[in-house]
Formats: structure tokens, sequence, C-alpha cells
């Protein structure tokens, strides 16, 4: 059990500063999630809070220890690498007790161990077998049991199963949370899908640059972006942007895009006029065609249950999710009627998202929780 | 562009048969995805029309000619790999160009450059024609790699998972390029894919192969609603659908026979238990954004289905749950009507 405290981290290779000043706090039995495209500084993070990489400047505090400067094995941490390599030569006990073994740990005790492990994942009826004659789930829940046997005070994960077929990496993705809801060991798992860290996350740092652009819980991060990029980055289809012009007054409550009225939340802060962007998401659109927002479907992409429709505004393409039945053509004209509740609005020169009634309802909410 | 009929193919390395006895018809125009797990004989259905594997038994007409045993060149089908593979000492404009300029065309150099600047401009490279392929992103590489295709005007295009090795943003950008290409050029396409997404969103009608049989085609919204048999129930959707045996929640419509009940999202209606009767109990609500998964116990079986962001329900809350038309199988795994 750990918690993990990362203080004014800078990582520099060069001239290139891969990591910025990061502050955060992963506490006790927490899912933590760095997030970002490649080259963000969130595999510099992860390396360095392991011990394989040391920071230029700032601190690492593992249980209000610092440990900066140790070296990794001295970290009693479990860094693990891709889930599903097994040794197939040897059978599910001999996997799982492999890294024990490499310890030195007497015989005995990497029995009970193994056995302890296997009975948490639920494979203990399939010890002695062979792993490759294993189904696929079983397999993976093996080397999930080959990670956990040390026990170690936490877990770092780069990517774990970026290389899995989609179907295996939902199964895995359910069996790593499931896990993670039995031991509660603190889990630092670093990925650049979106639909992995909202799947298992409690906590989610969304990496750009080398900074963190927020810190938060994937549902904050979901529906309060603090940044454009943010925004962008999270969500399938992403956010989509209508840019406009003019500045903002506190107390405002409605826009203009592209000549139509918009409702917003109610606006917090005043902002002098400049670029501004209009930050909706895919499923905060229906269509109504009394609505003076319009646009031509572009075209449709059925999904089942659900369609994701690009329509072609007057600034140009965004996308909206909505129920499956309704049948549009490609060329066809429609209104766009936003959820005025849930929208976002963004600088578009910082990318910063304006404080809007939906922060200042969530900081109250949390008061209220505190 | 052409249609192209497989007549009972067969294909088989070894002792392992890749693909087995396979009729498919493509019409002109049509867009066809193939849709199977690794080893489920995509790729070789592919090869087998390009001419870069000979059948075992079978044959295969392109535009109501016989072509099974015509090599390569002389079929006119033009091929887009999973991995790009461009000419890395060749700019955009020349990778293009290439195939326009093998000395069999004897295709103009004006000609050329007009057909290279029109696909440039349909997969959105025209802006970069001068430089390097080795200068490109990946995502820029694969629309090389695919406008290099459709300079051509083949019989038929075969693209193997050509969007699989690019990031899950760059994918739904690709997705609707190239569906939107495909109308415009009136392409005849078989693509292979085992993202059920893909086949969903692209295809005008979906195959689903398993161990080289193909088990049901039909247009997207029949595959999803009317699938032939579990398997192919199982292949679509996500959350995946709910298979439940039969007698677990009230079920008074199922036909004779039915052993198993496939529901997804929209076969089930969840409601808070009133009078003290309960059908399971709610496991969590998963928050994904844009997608929020219910996850529900019932008995001894977990059931998952997409919810309101805004649902009521929590944790712990005991909820009755119908069935709405859902789908029946069979012993034997087939859906009943």
């Amino acid at each position: 059990m750990a918690e993990i405290r990362v203080e004014h981290l800078r990582k520099a290779f060069g001239d290139f500063v891969a990591v910025q000043d990061s502050n955060f706090v992963v506490e006790d039995g927490e899912f933590f999630v760095m997030l970002g495209p490649s080259g963000c500084g969130k595999t510099t993070t992860l390396r360095m809070i392991a011990g394989l990489e040391l920071p230029t400047g700032g601190k690492i505090l593992l249980d209000g220890e610092d440990v900066t400067m140790r070296r990794a094995r001295e970290r009693d941490i479990a860094f693990v690498f891709q889930l599903f390599a097994l040794y197939p030569h040897m059978n599910v006990r001999k996997n799982i007790g492999f890294p024990l073994l490499a310890q030195g740990m007497p015989r005995a005790e990497i029995r009970t161990r193994v056995g302890e492990t296997a009975k948490l994942l639920r494979i203990d009826h399939l010890l002695n077998k062979s792993v490759s004659g294993l189904a696929g789930g079983d397999r993976q829940r093996v080397a999930l049991g080959r990670a956990i046997v040390r026990r170690p005070k936490c877990f770092l994960m780069d990517e774990p199963l970026g290389t899995l077929d989609t179907e295996f990496r939902d199964l895995m993705v359910h069996e790593l949370r499931e896990l993670h809801n039995r031991i509660h060991a603190t889990t630092v798992y670093v990925t650049h899908d979106q639909m992995e860290a909202m799947s298992m996350a409690d906590k989610i740092a969304v990496m750009n640059h080398g900074v963190i652009e927020q810190f938060g819980t994937p549902r904050e991060i979901y529906d309060r972006p603090a940044t454009m990029f943010v925004a962008d980055f999270i969500g399938s289809p992403p956010m989509n942007f209508l840019g406009f012009g003019g500045g903002l007054s506190k107390g405002a409550k409605e826009i203009v895009v592209q000549g139509a009225k918009v409702a917003v939340p109610e606006v917090r802060e005043d902002i002098a006029p400049a670029e501004m962007a209009l930050g909706i998401r895919p499923e905060h659109i229906r269509f109504d065609d009394t609505s003076k927002l319009r646009g031509a479907i572009y075209g449709t992409e059925y999904l089942g249950t659900t369609q994701i429709v690009a329509v072609e505004t007057a600034d140009g393409i965004i996308k909206a999710r909505v129920p499956a039945e309704i049948r549009l053509n490609p060329g066809d004209h429609v209104g766009l009627a936003l959820s005025s509740a849930r929208l976002s609005l963004f600088e578009q020169g910082s990318g910063r998202a304006v404080r809007t009634e939906i922060h200042d309802a969530a900081s109250q909410g949390r008061a209220h929780h505190g | 562009m052409a249609d192209v009929h497989i007549k009972g193919v067969t294909k088989a390395f070894g002792e392992r048969i890749a693909v087995d006895n396979l009729d498919l018809h493509i019409a002109d125009g049509e867009f066809v995805v193939l849709l199977g797990p690794t080893g489920a004989g995509k790729t070789t259905t592919l090869r087998l029309i390009a001419g870069l594997e000979r059948p075992e038994a079978g044959s295969i007409h392109i535009a109501g000619h016989d072509t099974t045993t015509l090599s390569p060149a002389e079929r006119d089908t033009a091929f887009v790999f999973q991995q790009y593979s461009l000419y890395p000492h060749l700019s955009v404009y020349d990778n293009l160009a290439f195939p326009l300029r093998s000395p069999a065309r004897k295709m103009p150099e004006d000609q050329i450059r007009r057909r290279v600047e029109d696909v440039a401009k349909m997969v959105r490279i025209h802006h970069k024609l001068s430089n390097r392929s080795t200068k490109l992103s990946g995502g820029e590489m694969q629309r090389v790699a695919i406008g290099r295709a459709l300079v051509r005007k083949p019989s038929i295009y075969l693209m193997d998972e050509p969007l699989s090795s690019l990031d899950a943003k760059l994918r739904a950008d690709l997705r609707l390029e190239l569906k939107r290409i495909q109308a415009e050029l009136g392409a005849t396409m078989l693509y292979v894919t085992h993202d059920q997404i893909e086949a969903m969103t692209m295809a005008d009608r979906i195959g689903i192969l398993a161990d080289g049989v193909l088990v049901q085609i039909g247009s997207p919204r029949t595959i999803y609603s009317e699938p032939a048999n579990l398997h192919v129930a199982a292949r679509l959707g996500q959350p995946a659908i709910n298979l439940l045996p039969v007698g677990l929640l009230p079920d008074a419509g199922a036909p004779a026979g039915t052993e198993t009940i496939g529901a997804r999202t929209e076969h089930l209606s969840i409601a808070k238990a009133a009078n003290g009767h309960a059908d399971g109990v709610v496991d969590w609500v998963e928050h994904l954004g844009d997608q929020n998964h219910l996850h529900v116990t019932v008995g001894t079986r977990k059931l998952v289905t997409l919810t309101d962001p805004d649902t009521d329900l929590a944790q712990g809350d005991k909820i009755m749950i119908r069935y709405r038309s859902p789908l029946y199988f069979g012993a034997d795994g087939r859906r009943l009507t």
C-alpha cells in the first residue's frame, strides 16, 4: 500500500523538456491513469516514478519517503510491461511463481503465494495446466497473476494492453479494474487510449507537451474539460468546436454562433473580445427543424444502437450521436438543437475553458460532500 | 469498375483449410467488408482475388470473365496493405504517379498530373505533394498508400486492414473519408478487418467469416438486428450482446426450442423495482463519457447495457428488467423467428 506524491517534477533530455513541473498525488489504493499522445511525457514520468530515469528537478515521495534518487530495485514497485507474454513451456503455477523464484524465495513460500494469487484471480483450478492449452481470458489472468504475485507497494503499467486485439482489450480492461477493486493496490497506468483511461481510472492526468493539462476524475475531465486539448483528446468522437467572436461578460447566458442564438451555462468571468469556441459533445446534439443553427448531412456511421452523423456547417464538420432509428441521407438539411446546460466555452488563443455555472455547481457539489 | 463473383472457392495450406467453399458476389460499385478474427480467412480471400494465391477448387470471375488462372498483373485489381509500403526515396507526387508510369500504360505526363492531383485532393494530401514520403505522419502515409491504389481505375479495390496501424482519432477520420471516396468513385471494394466499428460504419454489406466459412452476409442493419446465429450476434455491438439462458427473466414470447435469449440495450426495459419485486441489482454505473454502461447482476448472470448519462440508478439499486422483442436462439445456436 502506498501513496505517491510528485512535486515539481521536471525532466530534460538536452534542450528537449520531456516533463515540465508536474505536481500530483496518487492516493493509497487509487487507480491513476496518465493519458496523452505519444511524446507527451507520460512514459518519462512513469519511468521516473519507477526509478528507471533520474529527474532533472523535483521530488518523488513514496509513502512520504523521498525516493527521488533511489534505484529502481530499492523502491518495491512492480513495473508491468506487456501483459500477455507467458512462458509457453511452463505450466500455470510456474508462470505465476517465476518472479518469486527469480527473487530467490523458498519453494514452500512460493507455493503458498502462488496458490493465494491464483485464488484471487479465480484460476486456482488451472494451476497444473499448461498455458498453451488455455483460453484467451485465462491466459490473461495468468499474466496478471505473474504481475501481482510479488505484492509490491504499487504497480506501474506502461500501455500493457497496447498490442492486443480490440475484443481482448475490452476483456482485459474489465479484468484489470475488477482485480483492482479486489486488491486496491496503488496503480499508475500509462496509455494513449482514452477509452482505457475512462473505463479504469479513479483519477486521470491528461498530458500534452510535458505539461499536465488537467487532473481529475474521468467524469470531471469529460464533462468539464479545462482546455480545448483535453476536450478534443477525450471522447469518441471528440468534442465539436464552433467558432464565435466577441467578448463575454459575467452573467451572460446566450451567445451567437453562425447567426443563431445559443443558450449556454451562465458565464462567471469577464472575457475581453477574442476568438472564442463553443464546445459541444456529440451526444448533446439533437435534430430540430426549428433551430437556426443549420447544416447538411455529410455522412452517417451506423453503430447499431446509435449512429454518428457528420453534419457540414458554415464552420466545418461537426458530429452528432443520435439513435440509430433516425434515417438520414447525405445532403439533407437539418437544424441542430444543443443541450445548453452541457456546453463548454473556450478562448481559442490559450485554449483555456471559460469559467461558467457548470464549474461552480461542481465545486459546490464537492464542498457539500467534503 | 466491375463486379466480382467468387464461386465455390476453397484454399488450403497443408492440412489447414483457410477458405472453405466460399460463394460471394460483389456487385459493381458495392462496398463489402469481411469481418472476422485473425485466422478467419479474410486476407487469404483478398489474395485469391488478387491472384497472389491459387485456389484448390472453385473459380473467380471479374466483370464476367473467369480469371481463376490469370496472373495478378492480368487481373487489374488494386491492393492496399495493412502496412503502408511507400517508396521512401520518392516524393508524394511520384509515389502517387508510380502505378500510372508503368511502361505498359504509356500514359502522357500531363494526364498523369491531372489524375494525381485529383486523387491527392480526394485523400487530402495535395498540400504535401512535393514532400518526401518519409517526412509524413503515419496517417498521411496511409493516405498516400490509399491514393496510390486510387489513381488507377481497377476492376476492384482490395483493402487489408488499411487503418489498423493508425491511432483511434485518425481511424475515425479516414473511415468517413474512405466511404465518401468509394461512393464518389462508384468503386467496387472488398475490405477486410477485425474491427466491428469499421465494418458497421463503412459497408454496404458485411460478410461474417469464421474458420474460412462465410457465416452470414447482409447489410449492417440486417446483421446487427437479425444475426443468423449466436456467433454473429456476439461479433457486433458495444457493449456486447447479453446472451442469457431461457427462464432467467420472464420470457413468455419465446418460441418453442429457445435455449438462449440475446438482449442488447434496445431489447431491455429497466426500471427501479417497485412493490418489492426485483429481478436484479445494479453492480455499478460505468461512466465512459459518451457511453455509459449499466452493469447488472441477475441471479448468477451479469448484464451490461447502455444507459443515459443522467440515469438515477446507482450501485445496489434493485431493479425490474423486462425483455422487449429480444433475439431467440435454439440449442444449435441458430436464431429462431
